[in-house]
C-alpha cells in the first residue's frame, strides 16, 4: 500500500468511525426517554449496533496509524474541529419524530452505501460493510415503519414528521459529496463514489415520504462542512458529554 | 407516550430448529409487524431464537383458576388412562 492511499484509508476509516460513533450516541440519548419500553430497548440495539461499527472503523484506523493511538483515543480523544462526521449525524436528537426522520436518511443512506463499499478492494473495509449490512436492513425496517406511523399517524404527528423532514432536508446534500481524499479511493476501488449514490437514495427515500403522506421539500438550501471540521454548535456539546469520563481519567480501567 | 392505546401481545421463542415454540414472555406493540420487532428486539439480543410467533393476548383463551377443580380433579382416580397401568405379558420387551 502507498503511503498516499494507506493515508487516505485512514483518513476515510476516521470519517466512516466518527460517522457511527456521533449517530450512535444520539441514539443513545434516547435510552430510558423510549415512548414505551419496547421501543427504547430497540431503539437502544440500533445504538449499540452504530458504536460497534465505529469500534471496527476506529481500530482498523488505530492499525493503519501504527503510532500508539486506540480506538478510544479516535472517539475521545480528539475535539469538534478533529471530527469529520457528517453534519446529519450530529444534529441533536430532536422530539421522536425528528430521530425518526434523521435515522430514515441515514438508514437509507446506508443502504445505497454499504453494498458498494462491501466490494472494497480494501478487505477491512468490505469487512465491516458486509457485517453492517444486515444490521442496517434491520434499522431501515425500523425508520421506515416508524416514518409511515408517524406521517400518517395523527395531525400532530403528521405535522412533526414534516417539519422534520424539512429542517433536516438541507443536510443531506453534503452526503454525496467527493473530496480528493475519497476520489483518490473510489479511483483506486477502495472508497465509494457516494456522487454518484444520491439518485437510488433520493428514491428510496422520496418513496417512504409519499407513502408517508409527508411532501419531500425541494431543494432550496444545503449546509456542508462535516468533512473538513466545521460543525454545527451541537457537536462540542455532544463530544463534551460524550467524552468526559475519559478525558478526566484517562487510562482509568474498570 | 403511555401504552394503554398498545395492544398486548404474547411471544413464543423457538430455541433450535427441530423444538417447539416456548412461552418468553409479553410485550406492548401497535400490531403484529412491529410485535414482532419489538420481540426480536426484547427477546433474542443474545440469539436465543431462529424463529419467533407473537399472539395478540386477547385472542388467548385461557383456563380458569375456578374451574381446576371440574377440570383436572377427575383424572386423578382414573389410573388406567396411564400406559405404566397395564401390566404388558413377557413376550413384550420393546413398546
Amino acid at each position: 500500500m502507498s503511503d498516499a492511499i494507506k493515508n487516505a484509508t485512514l483518513e476515510y476509516a476516521t470519517r466512516l468511525g466518527d460517522d457511527s460513533v456521533v449517530l450512535g450516541h444520539r441514539i443513545s440519548e434516547w435510552v430510558s426517554y423510549g415512548p414505551f419500553l419496547e421501543e427504547d430497548i430497540a431503539y437502544g440495539n440500533v445504538a449499540l449496533d452504530y458504536i460497534g461499527r465505529a469500534r471496527m472503523f476506529y481500530t482498523y484506523a488505530a492499525d493503519l496509524a501504527d503510532d500508539g493511538r486506540t480506538e478510544d483515543d479516535f472517539a475521545y480523544m480528539r475535539s469538534d474541529r478533529d471530527y469529520r462526521n457528517l453534519l446529519l449525524m450530529e444534529m441533536p436528537r430532536g422530539d421522536f419524530a425528528y430521530s425518526q426522520v434523521r435515522q430514515l436518511l441515514a438508514d437509507a443512506y446506508y443502504t445505497v452505501l454499504l453494498p458498494e463499499l462491501v466490494q472494497s478492494k480494501d478487505e477491512t473495509l468490505a469487512a465491516i460493510a458486509a457485517k453492517a449490512i444486515k444490521e442496517t436492513k434491520y434499522h431501515l425496517r425500523r425508520s421506515r415503519d416508524w416514518v409511515l406511523r408517524l406521517g400518517d399517524g395523527t395531525e400532530e404527528s403528521q405535522k412533526r414528521t414534516q417539519k422534520a423532514v424539512d429542517q433536516l432536508w438541507g443536510y443531506t446534500h453534503e452526503l454525496f459529496d467527493m473530496d480528493e481524499t475519497e476520489q483518490l479511493l473510489a479511483d483506486n476501488g477502495i472508497g465509494v463514489d457516494v456522487s454518484k449514490l444520491r439518485d437510488a437514495w433520493f428514491k428510496l427515500v422520496s418513496e417512504i415520504l409519499t407513502e408517508a403522506t409527508i411532501t419531500v421539500p425541494e431543494d432550496s438550501w444545503a449546509v456542508r462542512g462535516g468533512r473538513t471540521g466545521y460543525h454545527t454548535e451541537n457537536l462540542g456539546h455532544m463530544l463534551t458529554e460524550m467524552q468526559i469520563v475519559h478525558r478526566s481519567y484517562p487510562g482509568c480501567e474498570w | 407516550m403511555t401504552t394503554e392505546k398498545l395492544e398486548l401481545f404474547e411471544v413464543f421463542v423457538r430455541s433450535k430448529r427441530g423444538l417447539d415454540h416456548k412461552h418468553i414472555g409479553s410485550l406492548h406493540a401497535e400490531d403484529h409487524a412491529q410485535a414482532l420487532e419489538y420481540a426480536r428486539d426484547c427477546y433474542t439480543r443474545r440469539s436465543e431464537g431462529v424463529s419467533i410467533w407473537v399472539v395478540k393476548s386477547d385472542d388467548i383463551c385461557a383456563s380458569q383458576e375456578d374451574d381446576a377443580e371440574s377440570f383436572y380433579d377427575p383424572s386423578d382416580d382414573k389410573p388406567y388412562r396411564h400406559a405404566t397401568y397395564y401390566v404388558l405379558p413377557d413376550p413384550v420387551n420393546n413398546m
